[in-house]
């Protein structure tokens, strides 16, 4: 039934196996530190791998590892699904590195791995340009390297980071995106900069993971806040893994909070409710509701061109082949399965899918 | 301009009308000589000297973000006699238990109670003088007022004994917390603080605010004092999964949790969360044998301002619904600027018999009263 609807899969993560890996990609004197400092895994505590979050049994090999190589994503969901374009977006600890030449050369390293070795080996597939968000200036650089190449269609950050993304400093990697039809993808995970609540450090995984909603949440307020989606109309922000159905009740707490202060923030000229319907859209894989609420919470969100299908394979979110959330209406299927994909990421068309 | 004016209902006093119990009304000192009687010599200079210490960089009281006007309170709520918002007992009961025929008030001291300080000795020391100045000043005075147990939150055994020796004490019907611990509120160092409340049948209260000494966001510090108070309902949500997770409503069963000010729409998409990928992870939390969204159903009370406005008025009965209609208590946050005017608040297409329950039916279970 998928496959009818030609799907877009915007969230699917190839793993990195580790920095071997990446050998082709660094040059001599990267190469030379990975080696002799003994730098091997880039996997995060954001998606520890034997989490049976980070991938579904099922899809793991018998060392407990997955989703590191091409053939894998195709058996295990393209061509199971019927996908008929997914984008990769790599989740290797790349913005959690500390040096911030590090980053960018593990940064560049990492797209080029994407590129080589996902890329050029299937049609099908499309990419996020993983920034380093260490170093502005760096990751703008990155977005330029790599903007002619129109199969990556999205820039890529994590939710939780070194400061809330709306802040200032960052508006020159919005300039980029807008500058090149990119949406600024934002994913579930974290840099580690700061606890993942903002009372301390979870004890649990599970309440670690939990706690991406609550970063979406702060992320979208300060989005706003900034007056970022005002000053770069164009931008179109894409929250991946979110859960989404924290989101009409942020709107609802935000807008009210706004009519009382707004006068703290006068750039921020039209409701948050406006403002998030235009810019905002959200994956919904997971979608954090039982399914008889379904009806109800769109009601809420109204969200009709938002919402976008992703599988985020390998991540365990379904069973079987079971790769859309139950409950959403028939009606909307085309939409959230292609066309509000079309519509978000304009680079889409331009590469050789049609 | 506000305009006071006392609700008007023929035959009947002005304190039959709502049946109001109102969760969230916020007393201070006139000055810090108040809490002189309570404190000793030492920790008194101490105050004098080195002030509040809280998990941030300014002293004196001055918030990181500036409120949006001083002491975040109404322009009309200063006293005409001098002194700070809601320091002077006859201009409280003319302003609101008096003009909204209240039934029962409840008072949530906020700072300067020491809580959250970075010396701990000296907030157990505060604590204890906060919560006798509550007796002294007002629960003796005005016999439609309840008071909340201040706790020296980072300091739990300390807490503890607080509450025991208030415990049995009428006058003082929960446990007062701010929202925003050092760690999150589940972690097994504040087991102490719940052990004692449940043993003397007193509800925690946590109510939004405090300063964790972390970023207000778990990505960094944001810019705004709008987004402050956007972030309370995070750091409440982050509070509601933490004390889920680490098994605290299972450890004890008969704890009552109150969440105040911190908005209550996002309850059910924090429950639901949990739900979801509580499936995946069992493994890891095999001490969790219920699920979450029956735990924080069972547990967890929440309270009106500010109350989440959906665009489309009847979505908030969805909320209600989800949350649970016996799970909500009127608060007004008097003196503060966003003050919820009884009579306005709660919104008209709620049945008459649930906003009955919502202005003090609720409550009035939940504490006994």
């Amino acid at each position: 039934m998928l496959a009818a609807a030609r799907p877009i899969d915007c969230d699917v993560h190839p793993w990195l196996p580790g920095t071997a890996a990446l050998h082709p990609y660094l040059d001599p004197f990267w190469r030379d530190q990975v080696v002799e400092r003994g730098i091997g895994s880039l996997d995060t505590q954001s998606w520890p791998v034997l989490s049976p979050k980070s991938i579904r049994a099922d899809w793991r090999d018998a060392k407990g590892r997955g989703a590191d190589r091409v053939e894998l994503l195709r058996a295990q969901s393209l061509d199971r699904l019927g996908t008929d374009t997914a984008i990769l977006n790599c989740l290797a600890g790349v913005q959690i590195q500390l040096n911030q030449d590090m980053a960018v050369a593990f940064a560049r390293a990492v797209n080029d791995w994407i590129r080589a070795e996902w890329l050029d080996r299937d049609p099908r597939l499309r990419a996020s340009i993983i920034l380093p968000m260490q170093n502005i200036e760096a990751a703008v650089a990155e977005i330029e390297r790599l903007a002619p190449d129109p199969r990556f269609v999205q820039v890529l950050v994590l939710v939780m980071g070194e400061n809330p993304l709306g802040k200032r400093t960052h508006w020159p990697i919005f300039e980029a995106c807008v500058r090149h039809r990119l949406p600024l993808g934002v994913h579930a995970g974290s840099a580690y900069r700061h606890p993942q609540t903002s009372v301390g450090w979870t004890s649990w995984y599970l309440e670690e993971y939990a706690a991406n909603q609550q970063a979406f949440q702060s992320t979208l307020a300060s989005l706003i806040t900034e007056g970022a989606f005002t000053k770069f109309p164009e931008l179109r922000v894409v929250f991946l893994e979110s859960g989404v159905s924290w989101l009409p009740s942020f709107l609802w707490r935000l807008s009210k909070t706004w009519k009382g202060v707004r006068f703290e923030v006068p750039w921020v000229d039209r409701s948050p409710f406006e403002i998030v319907r235009e810019q905002l859209r959200l994956t919904v894989q997971p979608f954090d509701v039982p399914t008889e609420m379904v009806p109800r919470l769109l009601d809420q969100l109204r969200g009709e061109r938002m919402l976008l299908w992703a599988s985020d394979w390998p991540h365990w979110q379904y069973e079987g082949d079971a790769a859309l959330p139950p409950g959403l209406p028939e009606a909307l299927l085309p939409r959230i399965l292609r066309e509000n994909a079309l519509e978000t990421y304009p680079r889409l068309l331009q590469g050789a899918m049609v | 301009m506000n305009v006071i004016q006392p609700i008007q209902v023929p035959g009947k006093p002005a304190t039959a009308t709502l049946g109001l119990l109102d969760v969230d009304i916020h007393p201070r000192p006139k000055s810090l000589e108040e809490f002189r009687p309570f404190l000793t010599d030492r920790w008194w200079q101490h105050m004098l000297t080195w002030g509040m210490r809280q998990r941030h960089g300014f002293t004196g009281g001055s918030p990181p973000f500036p409120k949006a006007q001083p002491l975040a309170s109404r322009r009309d709520s200063w006293p005409p006699n001098g002194g700070t918002p809601c320091s002077d007992l006859d201009f409280m009961r003319f302003q609101l238990l008096d003009n909204y025929g209240h039934d029962i008030g409840v008072l949530n001291p906020l700072q300067p109670s020491g809580q959250g300080d970075r010396n701990n000795a000296f907030s157990a020391a505060m604590a204890h003088a906060v919560n006798e100045w509550q007796l002294e000043q007002w629960l003796r005075k005005e016999p439609r007022l309840r008071g909340s147990i201040v706790v020296p939150y980072e300091d739990p055994i300390a807490s503890a004994a607080e509450i025991r020796k208030r415990a049995g004490d009428p006058n003082f019907v929960q446990v007062l917390m701010m929202s925003r611990t050092a760690e999150p509120a589940g972690n097994p160092r504040y087991w102490p603080i719940y052990e004692a409340a449940v043993e003397a049948g007193l509800p925690v209260a946590f109510h939004a605010f405090g300063y964790s000494g972390w970023a207000m966001t778990n990505g960094g510090w944001p810019s705004f004092y709008i987004e402050e108070v956007s972030e309370h309902a995070t750091s409440c949500q982050n509070q509601v999964i933490s004390l889920v997770v680490e098994g605290v409503l299972e450890r004890f069963p008969a704890l009552k949790i109150i969440l105040i000010e911190c908005g209550f729409a996002w309850l059910p998409s924090v429950a639901w969360r949990l739900d979801t990928h509580w499936k995946h992870l069992k493994s890891e939390v095999p001490h969790l044998k219920r699920a979450p969204s029956e735990q924080i159903r069972q547990h967890i009370w929440v309270s009106t301002q500010p109350m989440e406005e959906p665009e489309r008025g009847q979505h908030i009965l969805d909320i209600f619904d989800w949350v649970g209609w016996d799970r909500i208590l009127f608060a007004s946050d008097y003196p503060h600027w966003d003050f919820d005017d009884a009579r306005e608040a709660i919104p008209g297409i709620i049945p008459k018999e649930r906003r009955a329950a919502i202005y003090g039916g609720n409550a009035r279970a939940l504490y006994g009263l």
